[in-house]
């Protein structure tokens, strides 16, 4: 496989396959906001470290600022969009989980995807994960309290409803 | 977003990589192996790396192994450290890579890029310099199979156009007792003050650090297992030793560096005397 300048590739996103216009040394954040519209991803530090770009890829969370576009095809993108009423968007309302709101999508993506690998997770597991994003308003009890709240319940019914492509 | 343009090349074996690569140099073009990308990413976005190619190692069969077999464990240098973690077979790799950069990362950074890359720590090199380790290299002359140690003296010097396919661990060294302490200045998540990973073989310690200099290090042996000196003293000695060795930088300086390392040491003789 090779790509050089503009090519079209199709990616699978949120269910749905799209095809774009991309160069090589686009990142999978650049292609997903301003060819997809999808802005639900934020850039933050553009550097991996604040986690506000989190998406997932194949149900795990990749921070897009650091994965090109290209890398993605043939696999399985899902962003904030397409969560659909995911257990974790309500759990983070009625928890109080973001101030500002810039990192939330970010988180949401983390808690999303630990629900699903480690619906029973031990507080240590949760803390790994959630140390993947930064919050500047400092919000991380409310987050963490969000997270916790949908670990024993609402999996089953959340993966009926679809919701995780 | 990155400011230059470069090609990108999926190969699928090793010789194929190895052609496109000296096909790129052969019309001029600077190509770089690529596995995670965080690293050339990163630098690419502001400048401090730039090329006309990358070449993604992580469609090579070869570099994607994740298995126990015929007595070894086997890694391919595309492995994602997540992956080496949750597999599980050498729990002091499983510890050590878990301690670089952070969750999500974890899924992205391979453990030949944390080998082969810049960042001058190369934590997940730690577990690999005290097990009896040898590793898989793509030449000109084919595939080589060489010690770890005899490729790796704190970074891999690999010639122009060669890259690391597979590393192989002898299961005798899997499970033995062990430690692994990571000191930072601050926050969980960043680079080592000092990390250590240590394991007992028999009665012989063996111990490797990083953050401490410019480079991973050994310690040595001959001092770590001399029975006829009490810690204390062993200690000591191998901190003269290690001085030159010893850097300061923003993490910390010299002299703290040493002060720490005094108590990373008195307590893994402990550890390893109580049998943990």
């Amino acid at each position: 496989m090779h790509y050089a300048g503009d090519s079209i590739i199709e990616l699978h996103v949120n269910g749905e396959s799209k095809s774009v216009a991309v160069k090589p040394s686009h990142t999978l954040l650049d292609v997903l906001r301003k060819q997809l519209s999808l802005t639900g991803a934020k850039p933050g530090c553009a550097n991996g470290d604040c986690g506000a770009c989190t998406v997932l890829i194949d149900a795990m969370p990749v921070k897009s600022c650091l994965m090109l576009a290209v890398e993605a095809i043939g696999r399985q993108i899902t962003t904030v969009e397409g969560l659909k009423d995911a257990p974790i968007q309500d759990a983070f309302i009625r928890n109080w989980g973001f101030q500002c709101g810039y990192c939330t999508s970010g988180f949401l993506m983390v808690c999303h995807a630990l629900a699903m690998h480690h619906p029973n997770a031990e507080q240590s597991v949760i803390e790994e994960w959630l140390q993947s994003n930064l919050c500047r308003c400092t919000g991380y009890a409310e987050i963490k309290d969000a997270i916790q709240s949908i670990l024993s319940g609402n999996l089953h019914r959340h993966r009926q409803r679809g919701a995780f492509f | 977003m990155i400011p230059f343009d470069f090609a990108y090349y999926r190969p699928e074996t090793v010789d194929e990589a190895w052609g496109c690569y000296f096909n790129l140099v052969s019309a001029n073009k600077k190509p770089l192996y690529y596995a995670g990308g965080t690293e050339i990413i990163s630098m690419a976005r502001v400048n401090s790396s730039v090329f006309d190619a990358v070449i993604d190692l992580k469609g090579i069969p070869a570099c994607h192994q994740l298995t126990l077999q015929d007595g070894a464990f086997i890694i391919g240098s595309g492995q994602t450290l997540t992956r080496i973690a949750e597999f599980g077979a050498y729990p002091l790799l499983s510890q050590t890579v878990k301690r670089i950069a952070d969750h999500t990362i974890q899924g992205q950074i391979t453990i030949g890029g944390n080998l082969a890359g810049t960042v001058k720590y190369r934590e997940a090199a730690l577990p690999l310099m005290i097990s009896n380790c040898r590793v898989k290299i793509m030449t000109r002359d084919g595939l080589l199979e060489m010690p770890f140690l005899q490729i790796f003296d704190g970074r891999l010097r690999l010639k122009e156009g060669e890259f690391l396919v597979s590393l192989t661990i002898d299961e005798n060294d899997l499970q033995l007792p062990y430690n692994h302490v990571k000191k930072t200045k601050m926050a969980k998540i960043d680079y080592p003050l000092i990390t250590l990973a240590a394991m007992k073989k028999g009665p012989e310690i063996k111990a490797a650090m990083t953050g401490y200099g410019d480079k991973p290090l050994l310690l040595p042996a001959d001092m770590l297992n001399n029975d006829s000196l009490p810690p204390a003293e062993r200690i000591t000695n191998m901190i003269k030793l290690l001085r030159d060795d010893c850097k300061s930088d923003l993490s910390g300086s010299k002299e703290y560096k040493e002060f720490v390392l005094q108590g990373i040491l008195e307590q893994l003789f402990k550890n390893f005397a109580e049998g943990s």
